[in-house]
């Protein structure tokens, strides 16, 4: 790790972060890297603004007015009531007033109210509207991805106001200025000219596959197969890449592996569709998420399978579980011939798509999987809600099912479980810190900051129950606590995946 | 008539008229403006009805602000049920003869009005004494409390320590909805009375008291949660799947 160029903040003496005082501009010096000319022409975008950005924002705000009901209601109805205004992890962790999320919106309320709202038009100095400027456009790059699109000020707004919804419009009125963020934008391009978000070809997923294969053969004596692109299997398990090589991602794959295994259920991965993360939606781009969603169409219509499973990820979760219906008609209820065409092969006894945490949760309830629960003894484990999850989606039949089955789980698989704060857990959860598009080095003051909230609720929960275990189900959340982790002097060891556990715990026969 | 009388007939004219079909629009457009996404805040409920029980807690009491901030929960409220009761109270002035209930709400009406101005006053003071909320507070959010706050008062003094001319004003404003115009009673109160509520009316379809219909409009609360069982697509995106199948 290197030195921090910036101030690592302490830690609370409780599991709560104490709000800061409003802090102008303390973090207007982060800026991400700015998409180069490859990544916004693949994207199909201009990659610089040109004389005409003004133009070409504020008509692409008209159309995205004109598209989105959210945009247009969330910008008239705030009354600033300030109910949002401490809800947001990077506000909790730097100060900076725009990182407020009812601020945030304003950067972009201002130029509607100025060119879309006659009391703006007539008396702008009165409702806050303002010209739109360069600095402006800065303010709106800079600040639109200091947000990872969390929803929590959402959960506490007297109207729903979902400042995620307004940054992604923003994002995507800069791409359409030609104002692109490098990070997203590169992986877009990768993950629709190579498959998934890493670029790993498909020829060096086979091989990291056959490698998995021998070291849990090695590891436990049993054949646990990684099977891909194979025609006829049942399931197409589609998961986030950094499952493929990442640590710790990859002992959640293995995870997913031997509990296939031990279902004795055929299964498979796509090398076309090998990629559940689906960065459209970070930049509020309804035609690249579906571009990118469509793939997994694809893949399961090629290889005719009956159920599809999805990984752990939770911006992907929410993806596949509230847009793939609408995206590519991965689900039920429609009657078009396009809906019908995936919706007559898939088996209508499972809900599709189906989180690997239902798959597996549902397994153990029929007593098909066997654990040894010491062999997790050595942990104590906390569950980190991942946000996309807890409040963009749903596991199970009931609403809330997304907190309870991951948690089921782990306590079906390991003896020593406990939560931390109530306020930074289920609906209340605090990002962390590197979702949405933020999980980049470029942008390391803004992940190290805003993992606080969440770095002060582990911190307690470490002191006084000795949690040592940091159990996640989202490839983000892995990728951004394994690196911010010893920022706040823990060990990027505590970090993991909820099938980790299942992987430790569960007993294999050949 | 008089020439006052005159002016604040066409006054009440103007601003009904603007109240409504400004309103009106403002429906109409956030109800033809698609939401092609599903975006319930989870955990959401998953059944028409369940989403009407939501909006209900959500718009009777204020269920997410009574989660966020107990002190912007205790003045809002405050202030939203202080104004309702005082506006059923204000029925009366506008049919004969009155309903039963309308009576019956007379004096909550009365004594509501200090909730309501309590309330405001409340909401105000934090605008200067919390950090956070005085930072994002504009001139017209500071305006929209203070003319709120005038119509209060000056509602308040005609019913606490200087009548008006009531039964006077009631003809006036039945006379209105009859087109059979009624002298109108001249004390300051009233004026300002009148004055601030018809600017309050006017105002309201370009400003942010659009959070009152708004709310009903938004998806993260409107929304029923079942996308896996019910396949949700707008027409624009609809239209996509018919260029590329």
């Amino acid at each position: 790790m290197a030195a921090p160029q910036f101030e690592v903040p302490k830690l609370s003496d409780s599991a709560l972060t104490e709000v800061p005082e409003v802090q102008e501009g303390a973090m207007s010096h982060v800026k991400a890297f700015v998409a180069g000319q490859a990544a916004q022409e693949f994207l199909g975008y201009p990659w610089e603004l040109g004389d005409d950005w003004k133009e070409r924002v504020i008509g692409r705000m008209g159309e995205v007015l004109q598209k989105y009901r959210s945009v247009r209601v969330f910008l008239d109805a705030c009354v600033h009531c300030g109910a949002c205004t401490d809800k947001c992890h990077y506000y909790l962790g730097t100060g900076d007033a725009n990182n407020m999320p009812v601020a945030r919106q304003d950067l972009m309320r201002k130029v509607y109210r100025r060119y879309f709202t006659l009391p703006g038009k007539i008396a702008p100095w009165l409702v806050g509207a303002e010209d739109l400027t360069r600095e402006t456009l800065d303010q709106w790059f800079n600040y639109y991805h200091q947000c990872s699109e969390c929803r929590r000020c959402s959960v506490y707004c007297p109207y729903g106001i979902d400042t995620a919804e307004i940054t992604m419009a923003g994002r995507e009125i800069l791409n359409y200025a030609g104002y692109g963020q490098k990070y997203s934008n590169e992986i877009l391009a990768k993950v629709q000219k190579i498959g998934n978000n890493l670029g790993l070809p498909g020829p060096a997923l086979e091989d990291t596959l056959a490698g998995l294969e021998e070291d849990i053969e090695m590891d436990t004596g049993v054949p646990v197969k990684m099977p891909l692109d194979v025609e006829g299997a049942e399931i197409l398990l589609v998961t986030p890449s950094a499952d493929f090589f990442s640590e710790p991602h990859v002992e959640s794959l293995i995870g997913y592996a031997k509990v296939f295994h031990a279902a004795g259920v055929s299964w498979t991965l796509s090398s076309h569709a090998s990629e559940a993360g689906n960065f459209g939606l970070f930049n509020g781009s309804y035609e690249q998420m579906r571009t990118i969603a469509m793939r997994i169409r694809d893949a399961a219509l090629e290889l005719g399978v009956k159920r599809i499973v999805v990984g752990e990820c939770g911006h992907a979760w929410r993806v596949a579980y509230s847009y793939w219906n609408t995206l590519t008609g991965i689900g039920y209820g429609g009657d078009d011939p396009f809906a019908k065409q995936l919706q007559d092969q898939l088996d209508p006894r499972y809900p599709q798509p189906m989180h690997i945490c239902e798959y597996t949760w549902d397994l153990i309830q029929q007593g098909v999987l066997k654990f040894d629960k010491s062999a997790n003894d050595h942990r104590v484990i906390t569950f980190h809600d991942s946000c996309n999850v807890a409040r963009g989606s749903r596991m199970g039949k009931e609403p809330g099912g997304q907190f309870t089955i991951p948690r089921n789980i782990i306590k079906a698989v390991a003896n020593n479980f406990h939560d931390m704060a109530a306020e930074t857990i289920g609906e209340s959860t605090f990002c962390c810190g590197g979702g949405g598009g933020v999980l980049t080095d470029d942008l390391m003051e803004v992940r190290v900051k805003g993992a606080l909230p969440r770095m002060n609720a582990y911190n307690a929960v470490a002191k006084d129950q000795g949690v040592n275990f940091l159990a996640l189900i989202c490839a983000i959340c892995k990728a951004q606590f394994t690196k911010v982790l010893p920022y706040y002097g823990f060990d990027m060891g505590q970090v993991g995946g909820v099938h980790q556990l299942v992987s430790t715990a569960i007993k294999l026969e050949d | 008539m008089s020439t006052l009388a005159v002016f604040y007939a066409v006054l009440f004219y103007v601003a009904t008229l603007v109240l409504l079909g400004g309103l009106a629009y403002r429906i109409y457009e956030y109800s033809r403006t698609p939401a092609p996404l599903k975006i319930p805040t989870t955990p959401a409920p998953t059944t028409r009805a369940g989403v009407a029980y939501r909006m209900g807690r959500e718009v009777v009491l204020f269920e997410s602000l009574f989660k966020s901030n107990k002190w912007i929960w205790v003045f809002g409220w405050m202030f939203h049920v202080g104004l309702l009761l005082v506006l059923l109270r204000h029925i009366r002035y506008f049919q004969e003869p009155v309903w039963f209930w309308v009576e019956i709400v007379q004096p909550f009406g009365m004594y509501a009005s200090f909730a309501m101005v309590a309330g405001l006053a409340g909401l105000w003071a934090r605008r200067f004494l919390v950090d956070r909320v005085r930072y994002i507070s504009t001139p017209s959010d500071h305006l929209m409390l203070a003319l709120l706050i005038g119509i209060g008062l000056s509602g308040m003094m005609m019913t606490f320590v200087s009548r008006t001319d009531i039964v006077a004003l009631k003809a006036f404003m039945l006379g209105l909805m009859t087109f059979d115009f009624q002298p109108l009673p001249t004390d300051g109160p009233l004026l300002v009375h009148l004055t601030l509520v018809a600017l309050l009316m006017i105002i309201f379809p370009v400003s942010k008291l659009l959070h009152a219909p708004g709310v009903f409009f938004s998806p993260t609360r409107n929304q029923t949660e079942n996308p896996r069982e019910h396949r949700h697509i707008a027409p624009w995106a609809a239209a996509l799947e018919k260029n590329k199948p």
